[in-house]
C-alpha cells in the first residue's frame, strides 16, 4: 500500500439527478434514476455497459464489504473485480467470452486501498435513504429515482471477525439482541446446555449456530463462526438472488443448512454455463477453482459457506500445481 | 405473510438436491447429503462429505456412544439432528499439537472430568485442543465436524456423491 492514496474523483452532483459521477483511471461511472452506467476505452473508441441500479449497488456493496472477497466478484456478465490481495483489478469484458473476443474489453488495476475509497464514495453518494443493499428486496426500500438523502448506517456495516467461535470471551459477539428474522420465525431460539465441572468454568463453550444464523439482519454477506487452522466456517443468510457472480481464486465448499438454494455455475473466465446445482437441506457440495457461481434462494435460507485462508492458494490454483477440482474418484 | 416453515433435514427425513450439467461432469461438485450418508453409515465412523486439501468436514451418525476421541487442535462439532450430549476430559497427556485429525483416546482417558454439553439440532460445540469428547446420543442424530483430515477420517467418495453424471 503506498503511504498516500489517489484520492477519489467525483464530479459535482448532477443537477438533473442529484448524483455525481466518478473516474476510476480511464472508467467512468455514472447513474441516474434507474442505471449505473459505465464507459471505458476500447479499440479506438468509448464503450459502455448498463446495469439496474439495485443491483450495482448490491454488488458493489458485498465488494466492498468482503475487501474484494476471493478471486473474482462479477457484478454481472461485464462488469467486475478480481482481488490481487493488495492490489485490484477493475474490468469490463474481459471474463465475458463475446466481449473479450471481439478486443472491446479493458482491465485496470488499482492498488486496493484506492479502488476501496472510490467504491465507497461511490456508495455514500448513490444508496438513497431508505434502501439497504444488504437486505432482501421485501425488507428494504427502493433503489430508484433521483438522490434522496443517503443510508450511512447500513453500508458502513462489516463482516464480523471472529478469531476462534463467537461468544467466547474476548470474541465476536452473539446475537441475542438482534430480533430474529421474519423467515426464521420457526425456527428454536433454545441454547445448548453448559454443565462445567467446579474448576471448569468457562472452558466449555457451545452455542446455537441456527438461532445466531435467524438473526441476521443481512443476507449472502458471510460472518466466521469457527476457525481450524486455516479452515474458515462462513455461514451467511441467503434470499433472493447472490448479487455477485462469485469467480473462485480456490476451491470453496457449500453446505445446505436449510431450505434450498439453486446454483448457476458458469466457466470461469468466459461466463459460458456449466450446471445448475440444486442444493437442498443436508446437502454438500464443492464449488471448483476454475467456476464462478450465482445462488437463487426464494424462502430465506441458511448457508453453511467453508473457505480455506492458506496463503498463496490463489497461485497455485492457477500454476496448475492443484487441480480445480478437491477430490479424485 | 403465510406461516413460516423452514426446512431443516433429519436421517429420517431429507431430499436430496440435483445436478443438471451442461459440460464438465457432476464429480467435480463432489455432491452429497450428510443426512443420507449418516443414514448408511456406522455410527461414530467419521465419514469425509467436503475435503479443502487438509481440512475436512466429517459426518458422523450418532446413535449410543462414541468412543472418547481427542484432538491436537480445535475441532468444531454442529448438531444438524438429534439429541447429543458431549463429555469432555482434560487429558493428563494431550495428543501432540502437530498431529492432525481426531484420534481414539481409549476406554478410560486419564484426566479430570471437565462437564458435559447438551446439543440439539443447529447447536455447535467447541472441541477444543487437547481435551478428549466423547458423544452419547439419546435419540439417533447426525454431526458434522469441521477439523483436519486425520486417522479416523473415512473417505469413501464413490459410495457417497454423485458419479461423472448425476
Amino acid at each position: 500500500m503506498p503511504d498516500t492514496l489517489a484520492p477519489v474523483v467525483a464530479s459535482e452532483p448532477s443537477n438533473v439527478t442529484g448524483y455525481r459521477s466518478f473516474r476510476l483511471g480511464k472508467f467512468e461511472l455514472s447513474r441516474d434514476a434507474y442505471f449505473v452506467a459505465v464507459r471505458w476505452p476500447a479499440k479506438g473508441a468509448k464503450r459502455s455497459h448498463q446495469m439496474p441500479a439495485d443491483a450495482f449497488l448490491r454488488a458493489c456493496m458485498r465488494d466492498v464489504a468482503w475487501n474484494f472477497f476471493y478471486g473474482w466478484v462479477n457484478f454481472d456478465s461485464v462488469i467486475g473485480t478480481r482481488n490481487h490481495y493488495g492490489k485490484v483489478d477493475f474490468y469490463a469484458g474481459t471474463f465475458n467470452g463475446a466481449l473479450k473476443e471481439a478486443g472491446v474489453d479493458y482491465l485496470e488495476q488499482f492498488d486496493s486501498g484506492h479502488i476501496m475509497a472510490t467504491f465507497k464514495a461511490i456508495l455514500r453518494d448513490w444508496v438513497n435513504e431508505g434502501f439497504d443493499p444488504f437486505a432482501a428486496p421485501v425488507e428494504t426500500g427502493t433503489a430508484f429515482g433521483p438522490k434522496q438523502g443517503d443510508n450511512i448506517a447500513a453500508i458502513e456495516r462489516t463482516r464480523i471477525a471472529t478469531q476462534r467461535m463467537p461468544g467466547l470471551p474476548g470474541d465476536s459477539p452473539l446475537r441475542d439482541d438482534m430480533p430474529v428474522n421474519r423467515a426464521f420465525a420457526d425456527v428454536a431460539q433454545d441454547e445448548p446446555e453448559i454443565h462445567a465441572e467446579p474448576g471448569f468454568e468457562g472452558q466449555l463453550h457451545a452455542f446455537s449456530l441456527f438461532k445466531y444464523l435467524s438473526r441476521s439482519d443481512v443476507t449472502w454477506n458471510p460472518s466466521v463462526t469457527a476457525v481450524c487452522k486455516a479452515s474458515l466456517a462462513c455461514p451467511t443468510t441467503e434470499e433472493f438472488i447472490l448479487p455477485v457472480f462469485h469467480g473462485n481464486d480456490r476451491v470453496e465448499w457449500f453446505v445446505q443448512l436449510s431450505d434450498e438454494i439453486v446454483w448457476d455455475v458458469g466457466d470461469k473466465n468466459t461466463g459460458a454455463p456449466r450446471a445448475r446445482v440444486t442444493m437442498k437441506a443436508g446437502d454438500v457440495a464443492a464449488m471448483p477453482a476454475d467456476i464462478r457461481h450465482q445462488g437463487y434462494s426464494t424462502k430465506r435460507s441458511m448457508l453453511y459457506v467453508w473457505e480455506n485462508v492458506t496463503p498463496g492458494l490463489p497461485q497455485r490454483y492457477e500454476s496448475g500445481e492443484l487441480s480445480p477440482y478437491p477430490v479424485d474418484f | 405473510m403465510s406461516q413460516v416453515h423452514t426446512v431443516f433435514g433429519s436421517i429420517t427425513d431429507y431430499t436430496k438436491g440435483s445436478i443438471e450439467l451442461v459440460s464438465g461432469e457432476a464429480r467435480h461438485y463432489v455432491f452429497s447429503n450428510m443426512f443420507e450418508v449418516a443414514a448408511k453409515s456406522k455410527p461414530y465412523e467419521r465419514v469425509v462429505v467436503a475435503k479443502n486439501m487438509e481440512y475436512v468436514q466429517e459426518v458422523m451418525r450418532a446413535e449410543g456412544s462414541s468412543p472418547w476421541f481427542a484432538c491436537g487442535h480445535d475441532e468444531f462439532a454442529l448438531c444438524m439432528d438429534g439429541e447429543v450430549t458431549v463429555d469432555f476430559i482434560k487429558l493428563k497427556a494431550p495428543p501432540d499439537p502437530a498431529k492432525n485429525g481426531a484420534v481414539l483416546a481409549g476406554d478410560a482417558p486419564a484426566g479430570a472430568r471437565m462437564g458435559h454439553v447438551k446439543l440439539k439440532r443447529g447447536h455447535q460445540v467447541l472441541l477444543g485442543a487437547g481435551n478428549a469428547y466423547r458423544f452419547t446420543a439419546t435419540r439417533t442424530g447426525v454431526l458434522m465436524q469441521q477439523t483436519v483430515l486425520g486417522d479416523l477420517s473415512v473417505e469413501k467418495w464413490s459410495e457417497i456423491c454423485y458419479g461423472p453424471w448425476p
